[in-house]
């Protein structure tokens, strides 16, 4: 078994119309046994920048704290939020310090940019950044997620749409992947607010 | 740093609570070639003269303004020799930032970076701190700027300031003309003039040196014909 499947997760991000949304699922597991499932993949890093971490558990806690104290650091330097693209060169950057001994996460990064355009990227585990403009997907149920996304994206949805979409997206994908589900986690941003909602899918 | 006779800092401190070394550093500076930077409401200036020991020097090799980034440049008062090492540390830090964050380094933050390696050469054994003061330009988001660095490593920010030599009839000469909301071009007449008031001889484009960055953020150094014609303007 891999070690990016010892956890299980699965994740996606989706553009809309100045708006973004991030979702996860919310099992933890031992490879086949579930230990928990309410937990947290998605931290937000600023008020118009989150990052979703799948793989391997121990190191997407590691790499969350490390990308947390760098970006407090910027902040007081700078006296400014990071940029998302900015914030995306950095997990690279990060990522690829440890190429002959990696974190074995795949991050997802969604954001604002500062013209209220939405941003999205997602890197392999050695920091390979990928941007794309419709959708980003990782974690063991990424093949799944990559075909519910294809069939069910619009570009320009508004907040409301994007949210459906997504919700649906990810209830699909994870119902086909063992190790992932449990229900799930999804963030919308628009430029004035943030909503968090919980969705309730098959509970195994 | 070893067991070296040298390997204590010789900045250490006087009973009167002084540097002595940054005192002595401060001097050097104060004798060197007048130089001096303002603050435009769309760019920022810096000139300098460039007085050479002889006419055989080839004034073209000679370059007291240098770039830090596209968008920075740098002149000094002081010794050249440390100005070329600051110079050449600066664009590396620029460089790095660049590199891990793929967006050009603010100016406040270069001018920290370049503040804190004079800074550690005011504490470390067997160094002397840097003989020169720095009059950084620079064009970002946050609009231009003009920073000054100290041999001590302290800066600030000025809207026109001056080094060197003919320093504080520099200022005061700064201070009756300087405005608030005076434009580039009248910014570089001003800085011509605020060279001419000191200088000895003839001023010509191959005496001195002025850069300037415009509101499109690209810093330029003037050509020896540019400055001539901006010379024939104030005449």
């Amino acid at each position: 078994m891999s070690i990016f499947e010892y956890n299980g997760s699965a994740l996606v991000a989706m553009v809309g119309k100045n708006c973004f949304a991030i979702a996860s699922d919310r099992r933890l597991g031992v490879q086949l046994q579930t230990i928990a499932t309410d937990f947290q993949r998605i931290h937000k890093i600023h008020d118009r920048l989150f990052i979703g971490l799948s793989g391997l558990a121990t190191d997407a806690q590691t790499l969350y704290q490390r990308l947390m104290f760098r970006h407090k650091l910027y902040q007081l330097r700078e006296e400014r939020d990071m940029k998302p693209e900015t914030f995306a060169s950095l997990v690279s950057a990060l990522l690829y310090e440890k190429r002959f001994g990696p974190y074995f996460c795949q991050p997802v990064i969604a954001g604002l940019s500062d013209d209220d355009k939405p941003f999205i990227c997602t890197t392999d585990s050695i920091g390979a950044k990928e941007l794309a403009k419709d959708f980003v997907v990782a974690g063991t149920a990424g093949d799944s997620l990559y075909g519910a996304c294809e069939a069910m994206f619009k570009p320009d949805m508004e907040p409301e749409e994007l949210f459906e979409t997504l919700s649906q997206a990810l209830l699909a994908s994870v119902d086909r992947d063992c190790l992932s589900g449990w229900g799930g986690h999804i963030y919308i941003v628009t430029p004035t607010e943030v909503k968090e909602c919980t969705l309730k899918g098959r509970m195994d | 740093m070893g067991d070296s006779q040298y390997s204590f800092s010789l900045t250490t401190f006087s009973p009167s609570g002084k540097l002595v070394q940054i005192e002595h550093a401060l001097t050097a500076v104060g004798s060197g070639q007048t130089s001096l930077g303002i603050k435009a409401s769309n760019g920022v200036v810096i000139a300098t003269e460039k007085k050479l020991p002889s006419i055989l020097v080839d004034e073209a090799s000679v370059q007291k303004i240098q770039s830090l980034t596209p968008n920075m440049g740098v002149v000094y008062s002081g010794m050249g020799p440390d100005f070329r090492v600051l110079v050449r540390k600066s664009r590396k830090q620029a460089e790095q930032y660049h590199m891990l964050y793929k967006e050009q380094i603010p100016v406040t933050q270069l001018v920290r970076e370049t503040a804190a390696v004079m800074q550690e050469f005011t504490q470390s054994g067997g160094v002397r701190p840097f003989g020169v003061s720095l009059l950084v330009a620079g064009y970002d988001d946050k609009g231009p700027q003009l920073y000054q660095v100290d041999p001590s490593g302290s800066y600030f920010s000025w809207k026109a300031s001056a080094m060197g030599k003919n320093v504080s009839n520099a200022k005061t000469f700064l201070e009756k003309r300087y405005t608030d909301d005076v434009e580039l071009e009248d910014a570089i007449h001003t800085a011509i003039l605020t060279l001419k008031e000191g200088f000895e001889g003839q001023i010509s484009g191959k005496n001195i040196e002025i850069a300037t960055i415009g509101p499109k953020r690209i810093f330029k150094v003037l050509t020896p014909a540019e400055i001539d014609d901006y010379l024939a303007e104030v005449e």
